[in-house]
C-alpha cells in the first residue's frame, strides 16, 4: 500500500462555474465521491480550501518577503484542495482521479506521499520529525 | 512511459489499469452481473471472460474511457451469450420432451434492454447486492479455505495469482478451489440475495471469520514473504472498512475492524531487523502506528455505543485497545484485561482465552493466582500438545521461584513448540535457570 495525494487544481473558469452550482447540489456530489473512497477504505485525509481570493501570497524571490493579496489572477491554475488516499498501485490512485467530480478546467494531480521511513533514520530532523509524528498520530 | 493508460498501449499497462479498476468496483460489477443474471457462477464467470478480454482489447487500444461500463457491458454480452447456449440446450431438451413452443428459446427474453445511465449498476440496489455477494462468498456450504479464496476473488478483486502468493499454493490449486467453490454454490441452489432475517446474524458471523481468518494468515509473521503477508492483512481491513459501511448497525463488524486496526498498528513494532518476532512486552511502543490506533478506538467506540454489548471480535479489541493506550507493560490495566478475557470466556469459550486470561492474572494480581487456572487447564487436559501452556507454567514457576519445576516446564515447551527460533528462545530460557 502506498499513500498519494490527489490535489485539486481549478482555473478561474472551473471556480466560476463551481460558484454557479447550487451548493446542496455540490455538497452532494462531493460527498457522494467522498462517501465511495469511504467505503472502499482508501481514505486518509481531504480538506478543500477556501476562496482563493481570501487568500495571500508571500513572495520569496526578492531580497525581503513581498506579501500581496488575491486573487492571485496571474496563476493559471488554482489549488483547491486535496485528497490523501491509501491505494494498492499508483493506477489505482489515477482511477479514484477520474471519479473526482469536476468540470471544465479543472485537473487533478496524482503525487506519491513518501513516508518518514524512507528518509535517513539517523539524522537528527529525521528524528525530530519521527517524534513529533508519533505524538501526534501521523505516522 | 506511463503506465497509467495516457501513454501507449501495452499489455503492463493493460494489467495495470484492469487491476486497479477491479479492485475497485469487482464486487460491485459481479454482484450487478449476479443479480441480472440470477446466477453468481455464471456471474462470477463472465466477469473473469471480460477481465481476460480487457487485458488483451485495453493492451491494443489502450484503456477504455469508462471502464467499469466496459467491463460491465463485455461480461454482459457473455452472459447473454451463455443464455443462447443454455436456450439452445433446452430447445434441444424441449424437443426430445416435445414441449416447447417454436422460437420462443431463441426470443432472447432474459436479455436486458440497453441501459444508458451513467451508473452502471442500480445505485439503490448494489449495496444490498454487494451484501449478498459476500454472503455467498462466505456460505456454509463451502470448506473454510473456499470461502477464503471465493471472498478474496470476488469481493476483494484479487486475482488468482495473488491469492496464491498469499497462502503459499500454487496458483492452479487457488483456481481449482474457486471452481469447486462456485459449483457447490450452483449445486446447493443457493439463491443470489440476502440471507433471510432468521438466519442473518449467523450467517454474518460466518462472513466475520472469514476475515478474521484472511487477517490472521496475513499478520502471522512467522512464515512465508512478509510485505505480502501483510498486504493480505490489509486486504481484510479494506474488507472490514467496506462491511461496516454496508452494515453501520452491527457491533460485531465495527469491533471486527477495531480489532484489525489495533493489531495492525503494532504490525512495524513486530519483528526485528532479522525479521525475528519480538514479543509485546519487548516491543518499541514509538514505533506503532498511532493513526491506526486512533482509527480502531473510534470503532471500538461505535461498537460500545450500540450498547447491546460487545461480543467476541469487540472484546478482543477491547484488550487489544488496553494495551495500544499504555505506554510499558508494567503500566497496562491488567484488571480490566482480566475482566475483558473473563467476559470473552463466557462469550466465547476456548483453552487459550483461559491461558491468556491466566496470563493477565500473572500481571494483576501475582503468579500464585495464575498458576491454579494454568493447572486446572493441565488437569482437564484441553491443550495438551500445544508448547503455550507449558511455555506459560514455565515462566510463572520462574517467577514463584521453583527453578527445578520451570526449567522441567520450558525444556517440555522447547520439545513440543514447531517453530525454531521460538525453541530456541525457550531452551535458552530453561538453560538460564541453571
Amino acid at each position: 500500500m502506498a499513500k498519494y495525494m490527489l490535489i485539486m487544481r481549478g482555473t478561474d473558469e472551473s471556480l466560476a462555474k463551481m460558484m454557479e452550482t447550487p451548493f446542496e447540489q455540490m455538497l452532494e456530489t462531493v460527498g457522494r465521491f467522498n462517501e465511495e473512497l469511504i467505503r472502499a477504505g482508501v481514505l486518509v485525509a481531504a480538506e478543500g480550501l477556501d476562496d482563493p481570493g481570501q487568500g495571500v501570497v508571500v513572495d520569496l524571490g526578492g531580497d525581503v518577503p513581498v506579501v500581496t493579496d488575491g486573487p492571485y489572477g496571474e496563476t493559471k491554475e488554482l489549488f483547491g484542495g486535496f485528497y490523501v488516499l491509501d491505494v494498492a498501485s499508483k493506477e489505482e490512485a489515477v482511477e479514484w482521479a477520474k471519479r473526482v467530480p469536476g468540470g471544465a478546467g479543472s485537473k487533478v494531480e496524482i503525487r506519491r506521499v513518501p513516508t518518514i521511513d524512507e528518509f535517513p533514520q539517523d539524522n537528527e530532523w529525521i528524528v525530530k520529525e519521527r517524534a513529533w509524528r508519533e505524538r501526534t498520530g501521523q505516522v | 512511459m506511463s503506465a497509467t493508460g495516457d501513454g501507449p498501449p501495452s499489455p503492463e499497462a493493460a494489467r495495470r489499469a484492469v487491476e486497479a479498476v477491479w479492485r475497485i468496483d469487482s464486487a460491485r460489477i459481479v454482484a450487478a452481473l449476479a443479480r441480472y443474471t440470477g446466477d453468481f457462477e455464471l456471474a462470477e464467470d463472465v466477469a473473469q471472460e471480460a477481465l481476460a478480454e480487457a487485458l488483451v482489447s485495453w493492451s491494443r487500444d489502450g484503456t477504455p474511457a469508462r471502464p467499469v461500463g466496459w467491463l460491465l457491458a463485455t461480461a454482459r454480452r457473455r452472459a447473454i451469450d451463455a443464455f443462447r447456449r443454455r436456450s439452445a440446450l433446452d430447445e434441444r431438451y424441449g424437443m426430445l420432451a416435445g414441449g416447447l413452443a417454436e422460437g420462443e428459446a431463441n426470443s432472447g427474453s432474459t436479455a436486458p434492454p440497453e441501459r444508458s445511465d451513467d451508473l452502471p449498476w442500480d445505485p439503490d440496489r448494489v449495496d444490498d447486492d454487494v451484501l449478498a455477494l459476500t454472503f455467498i462468498a462466505c456460505h456454509p456450504v463451502l470448506a473454510p479455505e473456499a470461502r477464503v479464496a471465493l471472498t478474496l476473488r470476488t469481493v476483494a478483486g484479487l486475482s488468482s495469482e495473488q491469492i496464491a502468493r498469499a497462502f503459499l499454493v500454487t496458483v492452479p490449486t487457488v483456481q481449482a478451489r474457486i471452481t469447486r467453490a462456485k459449483k457447490a454454490i450452483a449445486a446447493a441452489g443457493v439463491p443470489f440475495e440476502l440471507p433471510p432475517p432468521e438466519e442473518r446474524r449467523e450467517r454474518l458471523g460466518g462472513v466475520l471469520s472469514v476475515l478474521y481468518v484472511i487477517f490472521t494468515e496475513g499478520s502471522t509473521a512467522t512464515s512465508g514473504d512478509r510485505l505480502l503477508r501483510t498486504e493480505l492483512a490489509y486486504e481484510a481491513i479494506r474488507l472490514a472498512r467496506m462491511l461496516t459501511a454496508l452494515l453501520p448497525g452491527e457491533p460485531e463488524v465495527h469491533g471486527l475492524l477495531a480489532l484489525f486496526e489495533l493489531t495492525a498498528a503494532r504490525f512495524p513494532a513486530r519483528t526485528g531487523p532479522d525479521g525475528e518476532a519480538v514479543l509485546l512486552e519487548d516491543q518499541d511502543r514509538r514505533l506503532w502506528d498511532r493513526s491506526a490506533i486512533r482509527r480502531g478506538q473510534a470503532a471500538l467506540g461505535r461498537a460500545t455505543a450500540m450498547g447491546r454489548g460487545l461480543g467476541p471480535y469487540g472484546l478482543q479489541a477491547a484488550i487489544a485497545a488496553c494495551h495500544a493506550s499504555s505506554p510499558s507493560v508494567p503500566e497496562t490495566d491488567w484488571e480490566r484485561i482480566v475482566l475483558l478475557y473473563e467476559a470473552l470466556g463466557h462469550v466465547a469459550p476456548s483453552p487459550i482465552v483461559e491461558l491468556n486470561r491466566a496470563v493477565a492474572v500473572a500481571m494483576a494480581n501475582g503468579p500464585q493466582q495464575a498458576l491454579s487456572i494454568v493447572d486446572e487447564l493441565v488437569a482437564t487436559d484441553r491443550l495438551s500438545g500445544s508448547h503455550l501452556l507449558p511455555s506459560v507454567r514455565g515462566e510463572l514457576l520462574t517467577r514463584l521461584g521453583r527453578m527445578a519445576e520451570a526449567r522441567a516446564e520450558l525444556e517440555l515447551a522447547a520439545r513440543l513448540c514447531r517453530n525454531l527460533r521460538e525453541r530456541s528462545v525457550l531452551l535458552r530460557k530453561a538453560a538460564e535457570l541453571g
